[in-house]
């Protein structure tokens, strides 16, 4: 059963289908996971497609098991991922944890739905944004995509993988049920122009080599089960050599190295879009699903002739803090619409540090915004700095 | 092994121990305690890796949490010590990318039985090709001897201070339930009948199972009667009777003279490997009329 492995061409299809080609056009080869609506239609196109192209598709017994076979399938060489929600989400924490210390290529996609807990399994939210930045113990740093159409699903699984390669790191693709269950158009370049990336791997002896000792990007080479370096890979504290050592000193260089890389490449990994946002006295500053609703509503304030202007988030993590605290520098306010009670929005206010008001909106979910409500606070704060 | 064949790697010092190029000399001493029999069910672990013949590059060892689940940390293998209860699914990953290779899962009690129970009965049934080595020490070592899910009835841990309520799994019987396919159970001091097992462990195509009762006289053994960790391990192993192809089920351990060890299943079945290349080709027609099963020899799947 032959299939091809980039599908090139003008596709219609939804978010969760477009999500496993982005995913299968950057290499990946491994999936594990656990159904759960609305991140169920993933697994099931991977199931028949990685098998077409040679690949392993499983389907495990809990999300704790699919998050730990994707670390041990990036261990094995492959690109691998898994896909979730909410509940999918908060089991796989742990060993995303797991993926973070020892430097483990792989990506996760949310699929996000309300919560907490089952909350509401077939509408929309976007109540998981900090669980995604802090919901493993300790301290590190994460990248994470959102996603606000199914062709952004495709391009930005795409990128997620490469992101994830390139800084070995677990790469979040924090999409949510709407764009997940959309279907549009969706275009899907031919193979040779979608760039891929693969982790670096060492060119030093195994005598010489050190897993865990970083080039001048922060990021150390990469030595799989197999390539006869018997690299040793724990979760614990380790040294460069990766073995445990159990004090605060090597804890603080390890999680300087590990939220270092990270934090040092934070300018090529962050992207934005920028709308109307030259001129613009009143910004709105959104992601996913909600960055749909407030292009709406800028397109009908510019529409009256009001200077308000996006900012569209592909990268919630990290967060842009130059970029925004810049524009708060400028702006008459800052507008952040999330469906869940104010998460990236603490970031905003944080980062803006008082420069100009930060209006949130939002609800816990079940709906989208509707950019009428955005548009609304955008004239609002557009009469209020008058 | 000659120092000829055992130099190149980073190792310490130059070897002096036939297993020395197994082993991560330069993180010595271990963190295990004296009379600890861990290390007997390691080094047994070594011999029959060096005795497989199989290339050391292929070759990894997964690890839970735990005093046993150190072991990824002192072998010269690819090694890879995850969180606790996850070895199974980290190397039904790690097996499946590269299914060439021999995954050995080293774990305790607890890891594979408690928090990774589930892991353990989907994995065995699955029928994944992997070898799993857990050492019973009848308690959680690594956090100071709590209940385990092997702990004896009437046992005294620091969880169970005036002795264990629970029942506990009997660890071959269950494996052989799930679908293990090769299942052996011995003490810590049948080293020769523990390597061999394992050298048939590691040859074998499928999911096996080898269970070591072994001795953990600094958490257990003090709590108990037996103080003494020769006394422990002699206590076991005299009271061992060796039973060879019974049922698991039969196989109990009520350590009043039926602890019975041997080797209780040996049976060829198609790995989950063999399954998805056989549903993926066509070959097994639809349900409820799918064809018989039949193993397909190994070859990797990714890559050229
Ligand atoms: C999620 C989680 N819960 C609890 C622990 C603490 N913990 C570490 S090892 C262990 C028990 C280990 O027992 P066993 O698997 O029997 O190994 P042993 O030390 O006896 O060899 C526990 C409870 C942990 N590391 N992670
Ligand atoms: S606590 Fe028990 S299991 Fe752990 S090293 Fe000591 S004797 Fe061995
Ligand atoms: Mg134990």
């Amino acid at each position: 059963m032959a299939g091809k492995e980039v599908l090139t061409g003008v596709h219609f299809m939804d978010g969760d289908e477009a999500c496993c080609e982005g995913a299968i056009a950057a290499g990946c080869r491994f999936f594990a996971g656990y159904p759960i609506t609305p991140a169920t239609e993933v697994a099931e196109r991977m199931s028949r497609r990685l098998p077409q192209i040679g690949g392993i598709f499983i389907q495990m017994e809990d999300e704790i098991a699919s998050m730990a076979a994707i670390l041990g399938a990036s261990w094995g060489g492959a690109k691998a991922m898994t896909s979730t929600s909410g509940p999918g989400f908060s089991l796989m924490m742990e060993n995303i944890g797991l993926g973070v210390c020892t430097e483990t290529p792989c990506v996760v996609a949310n699929v996000q739905r309300a919560g907490p807990s089952t909350g509401l399994p077939t509408l929309v939210g976007q109540g998981d944004m900090m669980q995604a930045r802090w919901g493993s113990h300790g301290p590190y740093e994460i990248i994470a995509l959102t996603p606000s159409s199914p062709q952004e699903m495709f391009d930005f699984t795409v990128k997620a993988f490469n992101l994830s390669e390139q800084y070995r790191v677990p790469v979040f693709v924090m999409a949510d049920e709407v764009v997940g269950h959309m279907s549009e158009r969706v275009v899907i370049p031919p193979a040779e122009r979608i760039k891929v990336v693969s982790r670096k791997q060492p060119k030093a002896s195994p005598d010489k080599y050190l897993p865990y000792k970083p080039d001048a990007d922060g990021v150390a080479p990469m030595a799989t089960w197999g390539m006869g370096y018997h690299v040793h890979v724990t979760g614990l504290t380790h040294d460069e050599r990766g073995y445990p050592v159990m004090d605060a000193s090597a804890q603080e260089q390890m999680i300087a190295r590990i939220t270092g890389k990270i934090k040092k490449n934070a300018a090529k990994i962050i992207s934005y879009d920028a709308m109307f946002m030259d001129d613009a006295q009143v910004v709105v500053v959104a992601y996913g699903i909600s960055a749909r609703s407030a292009k709406g509503a800028v397109a009908a304030a510019r529409a009256q002739g009001q200077k308000v202007g996006l900012m569209k988030l592909n990268t919630v993590w990290p967060f842009p803090e130059e970029v925004i605290a810049d524009l708060a520098g400028r702006v008459r306010g800052l507008i952040m619409p999330e469906i869940n009670q104010g998460q990236v929005v603490l970031e905003l206010e944080r980062v803006a540090g008082g420069r100009c008001p930060v209006k949130f909106i939002g609800h816990p979910g079940g709906t989208i915004i509707s950019p009428r409500v955005i548009l609304a606070a955008a004239q609002e704060m557009l009469k209020e700095a008058l | 092994m000659s120092a000829k064949t055992a130099g190149g790697a980073a190792a310490a010092h130059p070897p002096v121990h036939p297993q020395d190029h197994l082993l991560r000399t330069d993180r010595l001493p271990h963190i295990w305690c004296t009379g600890c029999g861990i290390g007997i069910v390691f080094g047994s672990l070594m011999s029959a890796v060096m005795k497989s013949g199989l290339p050391l590059n292929d070759v990894a060892v997964v690890s839970g949490i735990g005093c046993t689940g150190r072991m990824a940390g002192y072998i010269k293998l690819d090694s890879y010590h995850t969180t606790h209860g996850r070895a199974l699914p980290f190397a039904t990953g790690l097996k499946l990318t590269r299914p060439q290779g021999k995954v050995i899962v080293a774990s305790g009690d607890g890891d594979l039985f408690a928090i990774g129970g589930n892991h353990f009965i989907h994995a065995a049934r699955r029928n994944l090709d992997l070898t799993v080595i857990c050492v019973n020490n009848l308690n959680y070592g690594m956090t100071g001897g709590q209940q385990a899910p092997s702990t004896p009835f009437g046992a005294k841990t620091t969880t169970s201070p005036s002795g264990s309520p629970d029942q506990p799994f009997n660890f071959c019987a269950l494996a052989a339930a799930c679908g293990a396919t090769y299942v052996a159970r011995w003490t810590a001091l049948h080293i020769r009948l523990l390597t061999q097992t394992i050298g048939e462990a590691l040859a074998h195509r499928g999911f096996s199972f080898i269970e070591i009762l072994a001795p953990c006289p600094t958490a257990f053994g003090r709590r108990n009667k037996i103080r003494n960790p020769l006394d422990l391990l002699r206590f076991y192993y005299d009271r061992s009777v060796v039973k060879n192809k019974i049922s698991p089920d039969q196989a109990v351990m009520d350590f009043q003279g039926n602890l019975v060890v041997g080797k209780f299943v040996d049976v060829a079945k198609p790995t989950w490997l063999d399954g998805y290349r056989q549903v993926n080709s066509g070959q097994v027609g639809e349900w409820p009329e799918v064809a018989a099963e039949v193993p397909i020899p190994e070859k990797h799947l990714l890559g050229a």
